[in-house]
């Protein structure tokens, strides 16, 4: 299993690590397809298709993550996904933050 | 047993990379400091986005009026085409030593985010030009232009940067510091692809759908 120039048998790897970036592409293109195809055909009313598409867009950023940049939940990388939650919290409280302050403003102003 | 090998994120070269592998740890951990930080700057304009694109309109046209999906369809699968072909890269980087390899791949993602770059240009030009909707119209315009823009200098910056690379690997091979750009240069590149999912989500299709 071990050779000289690949110790720990990290040759085996390429087919399964060509598999995972395959099957990366698979699935964000799907879900690229799936948003726009709704957006598209527009079968829902407005507002459910803004949740549909919100929801697609977290999950192909979740696929981004996971199968381009090799972000999983193993215990040896721990600190790349915390860096991430804890960026995700900072996004999530300035821009729901912004969104609201600034809707509120306009609402008192008119 | 490859798992427990995983020191960073993004792809890592592993045990047949030694060296560089062990270098990578502390670099590319650096690196994802500057991306996070560089994510957080898109998410703070894409919320000013979400109230100018309302509010801030001016009487001058909507996204509903300006914005169609064709291109901006063509864009997304040109970048993801791009991510794709990195990756192939990345992996020629990794398992061949193969330098040919690896820079066709690289050039390849080069070319797709030139296209790309071009066709938002071109995108960019028919808005103030065919449309009379340039920045200065509406706070809305000046938002919309300010985010689509950001990205499009950040693919600028990420194809120049692959150029010197691609002129590092020529003159100097693959050396471990050549190596270790490559790797963060995949970073940048797989983010922009991230922060492109937020944009053709909340700007083109929220913007055009009815």
């Amino acid at each position: 299993m071990n050779d000289d120039r690949f110790p720990d048998s990290e040759l085996p790897g390429h087919g399964r690590e060509l598999r995972h970036y395959l099957t990366g592409a698979a699935v964000t293109l799907t879900l690229t397809l799936a948003a726009f195809g709704i957006v598209w055909l527009s079968v829902l009313p407005r507002y459910w298709t803004l949740g549909v598409v919100s929801v697609l867009a977290v999950l192909q950023i979740v696929a981004h993550f996971r199968y381009f940049l090799h972000i999983d939940l193993g215990k040896s990388h721990r600190d790349d996904l915390l860096m991430i939650l804890f960026t995700s919290l900072i996004i999530v409280m300035m821009v729901g933050g912004t969104i609201w302050i600034l809707f509120n403003q306009f609402a008192r102003m008119m | 047993m490859s798992h427990s090998n995983r020191l960073h994120g993004g792809l890592n070269l592993g045990q047949a990379h030694a060296e560089t592998h062990r270098q990578a740890e502390t670099m590319v951990f650096g690196f994802w400091i500057f991306l996070m930080s560089d994510l957080v700057l898109f998410a703070v304009i894409l919320a000013t986005y979400a109230d100018a694109s309302v509010h801030g309109l001016a009487d001058g046209p909507g996204p509903a009026e300006l914005f169609e999906l064709r291109n901006p369809f063509i864009e997304t699968l040109l970048l993801l085409a791009s991510s794709v072909t990195f990756g192939m890269a990345a992996l020629h980087l990794k398992y061949q030593d193969d330098r040919r390899g690896l820079v066709l791949w690289m050039l390849a993602t080069g070319a797709l985010g030139l296209v790309f770059v071009a066709m938002e240009g071109w995108d960019f030009y028919s808005l103030v030009v065919h449309d009379d909707a340039p920045p200065q119209r509406s706070g809305f315009l000046s938002v919309f232009f300010l985010l689509v823009g950001m990205h499009g200098l950040h693919v600028i910056a990420a194809t120049v940067w692959m150029l010197v690379l691609l002129i590092q690997i020529g003159r100097f091979g693959l050396m471990p510091d050549v190596k270790l750009r490559i790797l963060r240069l995949s970073i940048f590149w797989h983010m922009l692809d991230v922060v492109w999912v937020a944009i053709f989500t909340f700007v083109y299709l929220s913007g055009v759908a009815r």
